[in-house]
């Protein structure tokens, strides 16, 4: 950045910041995408749902383009199909086009599923990034599991577009900030544009709770004389919580107490855990609680020491959600280095590139590509088809929606990228990417080319960006 | 197999005993600077032009003396094949904050604002950067070889006087101290002015306008041996004024600035030292463009101008340069509603000198290479404005370092592949512009630097992570 744009929320406490969040915790378990919340949550219906539909799409044929399918497959001369919001047919030239399919000429071209960020912030710390804007972090208490991130997120965030246009992304997770230790339930949203949240909440997508590990939560409760001030506080905090709510959960439920209920809601293993977490020490303490407590870690997030104990998170299947190669910008991610994920991978456990970054989620292709080269320098050559389920069908594992989206699978969700190039090159763009079959976004098409009710009207409204 | 999967065949086939090759032929003597050809790479000279497959770069004496096709080896000049590798000058970063932190939100190892300090144009970075940082370590393996570097405004809405630097692995940095002078009067600036833009305005023009007071008080101050002007060393350095030591001067009526701040804008007022003026909007950079009717001797460079492209030809009129993070395109502040990736492209199409920078916190210097990249693919997005190839590398290289003042005059030429240009190269495994390459070998003033870090170290602790007979920390 520079030095003049300094954003106070961004800067000052790089706590609240966007590098905050997230973790998540269904590592690599698929289960559950049918379950939303607490599986004992009040009879009332699931409240705040999902009234998001597919929008209208035409029975479409990709031809001829390399295909990777997110799953680790790699098909030369590949072709897609797909109507009605889902994919019909993944296969090589051989695959006959229906009558009445749209063909796409894709040669020299490139497809893949939809990207998948596991930690945004996009909505809960939209742009303009000005503190009536910072919505991301509950920070009055240590323990906040009772606020849900789906109430801070603003649709009308600018960030969603660039995200959808520069980045290919069609779902992401939405997660609290990371200035608490439990900082509440994450929502999954597919990236089209809409009025309210619940027009862009993904259906029967499981909660997640956003939890945070070290400098953050003890900083900021510290500075206020409040415990935590120290890691061992940290780890004091969430045992005494964890306690409490297996109390709770072993009773009979009856009194409403939303913090509560989203805890048993992971003791029931309907709410998958998302946490924040740097250090490889602290890691291997918060698997542990995890064993204690009787609940899972889906995912670590951030995870910049994750190669330090890769064979402890294979053993434990927990997926690390990691940058490419940030390094030094806080005490606790001092020790990054930007061959993370191709060590991890090569232990066997899961990688997944994250952005945690209005920025960074434009180009998570170009940061698995990074990856992946930082591997190969020493001597770890990755397949270009598995770099790719970093950035697809891992997240969605992580994010316990890989039974709907996250790969190219005949019956899953028509989300589709059409790269006008190799995504893996810094020379590439998305070219057209379609959401539950419909093409919500075209380069050659600027009718299709989402503009959000902020920049009506403004310098550059409907612009390239 | 498209280019990007061939190239990393290449690579991957390359990997396998050439770099040990590479460092056997150059690792001698790492302090001393080598006479050596480069044969047979695809040479990218830096300044706009094309790559060009099959070329030589000639270094001798710690500088270029040849770079391009048909380029004869001299005798006695020891060759090195480049096996179809890629050859560039280092990069140069403009404004950056190297050497200034260890960890950016550890406090005390932080050096780049100075939010309590009285001070604000006086201050001058170079003795706080530390050469030995990860920083520049980390930096210098990602092909970075010279740098500018900056405070941020803290206190004051000057932030103070950045340096040239150059990242060789010695504890000789600093080239060029007192470089330039930054201010900001954006959002920031008005935020530390007062809490407006218009505060910021009137301290500036107060500022400038007691330095002119204190330059004209100043012609003809009596020079001691203490008070003579430093040494030039590159030529144009901006020397220590006089008053800033003790002398029987008095200083005037003014009130707002301190000597030394007043004494630092002398050089700027007077066109000495470039000013770099951070402002992002439309507005806010034809208001900064106005400020020469009043002072005509500014020589101002404009940072982050994120709506540049709305402005294209008046800055393109002016002649001033441009500084600019080019990927920026979300209106994350007020101040940038119209921020594009395509700002840079059309700046340029406009005919404005533009530079990639503002390299800082997260946004380190070795991203560059990524950065130009993306300003490529811009050109195959239809209404997007992007840079060719050749731009683009040039926006890493030869631009910054002409903006920041080693175009050539006194023999400071960077960040191109001509002759006389100081001797940093780099030697990639593939397109430097690419997502999977990255430099095999780097040269500084002819230098053949290290490109260990705590990060590669760490790297082969690591390697497995199972522990052996004994725990890691004995293995170094």
């Amino acid at each position: 950045m520079i030095p003049q744009g300094a954003n106070p929320l961004k800067r000052l406490p790089p706590i609240m910041l966007a590098s905050v969040l997230a973790l998540a915790l269904s590592a690599c378990a698929t289960e559950g995408t049918e379950r939303a919340s607490s599986s004992r949550a009040p009879a009332t219906g699931e409240p705040y749902a999902s009234t998001y539909r597919a929008y209208p799409g035409v029975p479409t044929a990709l031809v001829g383009a390399t295909v990777y399918d997110g799953a680790g497959g790699r098909i030369e001369n590949g072709t897609v199909l797909f109507e009605n919001g889902a994919l019909s047919a993944i296969g090589g030239p051989e695959l006959a086009v229906p009558a009445g399919f749209t063909r796409i000429e894709g040669a020299g071209k490139f497809v893949t599923p939809g990207i998948i960020d596991i930690h945004s912030h996009l909505g809960d710390y939209p742009s303009p990034s000005v503190q009536a804007h910072a919505d991301g972090n509950e920070a009055t208490d240590p323990t906040t599991p009772e606020v849900w991130a789906e109430h801070s997120v603003w649709p009308q965030d600018p960030g969603f577009s660039r995200a959808l246009a520069n980045g290919g992304v069609t779902s992401l997770m939405i997660l609290p900030g990371s200035a608490n230790l439990m900082g509440g339930r994450s929502v999954t949203v597919k990236n089209v544009p809409a009025r309210t949240v619940q027009a862009m909440k993904f259906p029967g997508a499981p909660y997640s709770l956003k939890m945070a590990c070290g400098e953050n939560p003890k900083r900021v409760y510290g500075g206020k004389g409040r415990m935590p001030s120290t890691r061992m506080g940290n780890f004091a905090v969430w045992r005494e919580t964890w306690f409490k709510a297996r109390e709770y959960a072993d009773g009979d439920r009856d009194e409403r107490d939303l913090a509560n209920e989203t805890l048993a809601g992971v003791l029931d293993g309907d709410i998958l855990i998302q946490h924040h977490c740097y250090r490889a020490d602290e890691m291997a303490l918060v698997l542990d609680m995890a064993r204690e407590m009787g609940y899972k870690v889906t995912a670590f997030h951030h995870a910049v020491e994750s190669y330090k104990i890769a064979d402890l998170l294979r053993e434990a299947d927990v997926c690390s959600a990691v940058w490419a190669d940030w390094y030094g910008f806080k005490m606790e991610a001092y020790d990054g280095i930007p061959e993370n994920a191709a060590l991890i991978h090569n232990a066997g456990a899961c990688v997944v590139i994250h952005s945690d970054d209005a920025n960074g989620i434009q180009r998570l292709n170009q940061e698995a590509a990074k990856a992946q080269a930082d591997g190969l320098r020493m001597g770890f050559d990755i397949p270009d088809a598995e770099v790719i389920g970093w950035i697809t069908l891992n997240a969605a594992r992580a994010m316990g929606i890989a039974e709907r989206t996250g790969s190219l699978q005949a019956g899953k969700m028509a989300d589709v990228v059409l790269w006008n190039g190799d995504p893996l090159s810094v020379y590439s763009r998305p070219e057209k990417v379609w959401i539950d079959g419909a093409l919500l976004y075209d380069a050659m098409d600027r009718t299709r080319r989402p503009v959000s009710d902020f920049e009506l009207g403004q310098p550059g409204e409907g612009d390239v960006k | 197999m498209s280019a990007r999967a061939h190239q990393h065949r290449l690579r991957r086939l390359a990997l396998r005993g050439a770099a040990a090759a590479f460092a056997a032929t150059l690792v001698g003597h790492p302090a001393q600077a080598q006479d050596f050809a480069i044969t047979n790479a695809t040479v990218a000279l830096g300044d706009g032009s094309e790559p060009i497959p099959g070329g030589t770069v000639v270094v001798r004496g710690g500088r270029i003396a040849a770079a391009g096709a048909g380029v004869a080896v001299p005798a006695g000049v020891q060759s090195i094949d480049g096996q179809g590798r890629w050859v560039t000058p280092g990069l140069f970063s403009a404004l950056t904050d190297l050497g200034l932190w260890d960890v950016e939100a550890v406090g005390e190892s932080n050096d780049t604002a100075s939010n309590s300090s009285p001070f604000g144009a006086a201050l001058d970075v170079s003795p706080a950067i530390n050469p030995a940082s990860q920083h520049i370590q980390i930096s210098r393996a990602g092909g970075v070889t010279r740098a500018s570097v900056t405070g941020q405004p803290g206190g004051s809405i000057f932030a103070g006087q950045g340096a040239l630097i150059d990242l060789g692995a010695d504890n000789d940095a600093v080239q060029r101290r007192r470089a330039f002078q930054y201010v900001v009067l954006g959002e920031n600036g008005g935020r530390i002015a007062g809490g407006s833009r218009v505060a910021a305005h009137a301290l500036f023009r107060n500022a400038l306008r007691e330095a002119l007071s204190f330059g004209d008080e100043g012609e003809g101050a009596p020079l001691t041996a203490n008070t003579r002007e430093a040494e030039i060393e590159l030529g144009d350095d901006i020397p220590l004024d006089p008053r800033l030591v003790d002398n029987e001067r008095s200083r005037g009526q003014d009130v707002l600035l301190t000597r030394f701040d007043a004494a630092a804008l002398v050089p700027v007022v007077s066109g000495r030292q470039p000013l770099y003026v951070g402002v992002d909007r439309a507005s806010d950079i034809l208001s900064v463009l106005a400020l020469r009717e009043e002072f005509p001797n500014l020589r101002l460079v404009l940072v982050g101008a994120a709506e540049g492209w709305l402005v294209a030809q008046e800055i393109a009129a002016s002649g001033v340069p441009v500084i600019t993070e080019p990927l920026v395109d979300l209106p994350s502040r007020f101040e940038q509603l119209g921020a594009t990736q395509s700002n840079m492209g059309r700046m340029v199409d406009a005919g404005v000198k533009v530079a990639i920078g503002g390299f800082s916190g997260d946004n380190q210097p070795r991203y560059a290479p990524q950065q130009a990249g993306n300003l490529v693919a811009l050109g195959r997005v239809p209404g997007a404005s992007g840079l060719t190839w050749g731009e683009a590398l040039a926006a890493i290289t030869s631009i910054p370092a002409e903006i920041s003042g080693m175009a050539g005059a006194n023999g400071a030429l960077a960040g191109v592949l001509a002759p006389g240009a100081l001797g940093d190269v780099v030697i990639w495994d593939g397109d430097p512009l690419e997502l999977g390459s990255t430099p095999v070998q780097v040269f500084i003033d002819g230098i053949d630097q290290p490109l260990q870090n705590h990060q590669t170290r760490l790297r082969e602790r690591y390697r497995t992570p199972q522990e052996g007979a004994l725990p890691k920390a004995y293995e170094w």
